[in-house]
């Protein structure tokens, strides 16, 4: 039953084929069995998961669904406030962090009925491309055990990728839900900056992060969405505008549908010819239902990944000088003053990824340099935000690679952090430009792995990437499931 | 782009980051390639364009000033790594 879609395990539950407590236990026990190998949860709330599972049970009985996910288990990444429950953002200075709040995610996935398995695995506040960086050890790819499952959102792919949860909620700063959904083999959305409320989602870069779903299906990707989604006071940048039935467009056709396809990302030099070959049989399956294909430039791609490198880093070292050791969180052990209590803390508690970005933020936003760095970084990104406007007036889509390779392996880039910001050289432009994206599983590579196609749509045009999304879903069938 | 041993401490300090010497020794060589990478930027003509620093434009949002109070002060100042009844303890402020 691990295999079944979201959509066919809520289903299930509300018909009363299975009660909650079934589908729960089973899912508790394959996370039992398979995460000592794979680490895709740092906390797993067995009792807790049973206990919400027995109350949708008895809810039911009464006649009373919840929402659209009543009973169903799915997890949350560990950067997501959960009240009364560690969360950590896979960082020691986080370790025993009890948030007394519950982020605006949380609070929505508890109204749709779901139940909460655990907190699931990631890079250090956010910052990887491989979920090695977590203080509790890597997550590994349930294709290739010896394979990165992608990041930052790795743990949250593993998962999905491996039937220990029906779905799950991501973060994405540049790239982080996309990439991991790709090298996992299963569907991951990024919407529009200000879709989904950032309240109690613990900040890396506030003008690029937004939350995003996980899922096995292009289905389950639009009603997990459609669970999140939607304004929230508390988020000044959250936008007011109506959530759209994200599952009815994955039934439309992409017949006339004008999908561009811009020369710089097929171009790139580190593309790998597996990864092309699977993102054109995409690109024809398109065509075959009716979508024309239309190549496009977004000139400025190649200055994206720099841009990006010094606006993320910089807000990233004004959100973590919170960590200081006072009101929550690690404090290290000191004879000395409040500065030495505070740096002792802050050396120990990051791990080395997140004290290279926050030395990177700090010195472009240091006297003299902030002009030559931010200033002219936020340049950047109104030049690369004009390319994606200039074609999306001539195209409804954009499609390209979601990452250059399939899942590389445990160690291979991280020793060298400049190697390891290129997985991520397809994604960020889509962050830095605040519009929605989607990678979905489009072939696999010979050496077994998953690759993923991405699909970019204009701000709020959510609905285009869950309908062409769903139409290379159709034409190209792969496992739902690692074959582990 | 070079980045010299007393810049990497100058930037330590200001992040409140107490490096070990290894740590200030690779990130000296770390710095300067990601540096020389993200200057490519600089061969891009910038001069007449506006800066973004929020991709989808929106206007400010007012609310009202009210006071909602949170209640459970426990489960703040439980999460503390030293206090003294309802107030957070730090190590002194005024160095000797």
């Amino acid at each position: 039953m691990h295999e079944w879609t979201l959509l066919e395990a809520a289903q299930k539950v509300r018909a009363n084929e299975i009660s909650s407590r079934e589908l729960t236990r089973a899912v508790l026990e394959r996370i039992e069995r398979l995460n000592p190998a794979i680490n895709a949860y740092i906390t797993v709330l067995a009792e807790k998961a049973m206990r919400d599972a027995q109350s949708c049970d008895e809810a039911l009985a009464k006649g009373l669904v919840r929402g659209p996910l009543h009973g169903v288990p799915v997890g949350l990444k560990d950067i997501f406030c959960t009240r009364g429950i560690r969360t950590t953002c896979g960082s020691r200075i986080l370790q025993n962090f009890l948030p007394p709040y519950d982020a605006a995610v949380t609070e929505k996935i508890a109204a749709s009925g779901a139940v909460l398995l655990g907190k699931q695995n990631m890079d250090e506040f956010a910052m990887g491309s491989s979920t090695e960086t977590s203080c509790f050890g890597p997550t590994r790819n349930p294709w290739a055990i010896d394979r990165i499952p992608g990041g930052s959102s790795g743990g949250t792919a593993a998962a999905v990728a491996a039937g220990m949860c029906f779905a799950g909620v991501g973060t994405d700063t540049g790239g982080s839900i996309r990439q991991p959904a790709s090298v996992c083999g299963v569907v991951g959305v990024k919407p529009t900056y200000g879709r989904v409320s950032r309240y109690g989602m613990i900040a890396f870069a506030s003008s690029l992060d937004q939350g995003g779903a996980v899922a096995r299906t292009v289905p389950d990707a639009a009603v997990m969405l459609s669970v999140i989604a939607g304004h929230d006071r508390r988020d000044s940048t959250s936008v007011d505008i109506p959530v759209p039935d994200y599952l009815a467009a994955t039934e439309k056709s992409v017949k006339g549908m004008k999908v561009g396809l811009p020369r710089e990302y097929f171009g790139a030099g580190g593309l790998d010819p597996a990864v092309r070959a699977a993102v054109e049989k995409a690109l024809a399956s398109l065509a075959e239902q009716g979508a024309e294909a239309v190549e496009i430039s977004l000139p400025h791609t190649e200055f994206a990944l720099s841009a990006y490198y010094i606006l993320a880093p910089a807000e990233a070292s004004s959100n973590l000088a919170r960590y200081d050791g006072v009101r929550y969180g690690y404090r290290a052990e000191t004879d000395g003053g409040l500065i030495e209590m505070m740096s002792k803390t802050r050396a120990q508690g990051f791990g080395a990824e997140v004290k290279r970005r926050i030395m990177i933020g700090t010195y472009a936003l240091s006297a003299g340099y902030y002009e030559a760095y931010y200033g002219k970084a936020q340049k950047v990104r109104t030049l690369i935000r004009r390319d994606f406007e200039s074609a999306f007036s001539k195209v409804d889509a954009i499609l390209t690679p979601t990452a250059p390779t399939p899942a590389f392996r445990l160690g291979e880039k991280l020793a060298d952090p400049l190697t390891m910001y290129l997985s991520d050289i397809f994604t960020i432009p889509c962050n830095l430009a605040g519009i929605p994206g989607i990678s979905v599983p489009c072939g696999i590579s010979p050496d077994g792995l998953p690759i993923g196609a991405q699909i970019l749509g204009n701000h709020f045009r959510e609905e285009t990437l869950f309908t062409a999304a769903a139409a290379i879903e159709r034409a190209i069938p792969l496992p739902r499931v690692a074959p582990l | 782009m070079a980045i010299t041993r007393e810049e990497v401490l100058h930037v330590a300090r200001l992040a409140r980051l107490a490096l070990s010497e290894g740590e200030v020794d690779r990130l000296k060589d770390q710095l300067g390639n990601i540096l020389d990478y993200i200057r490519q930027i600089d061969s891009l003509d910038t001069r007449d364009i506006v800066p973004t620093s929020h991709a989808v434009e929106m206007g400010t949002p007012f609310r009202d000033d009210a006071v909602h109070p949170f209640g459970d002060k426990e489960a703040i100042l439980g999460n503390a790594p030293d206090r003294q009844d309802d107030f957070f303890r730090v190590p002194r402020i005024i160095e000797d």
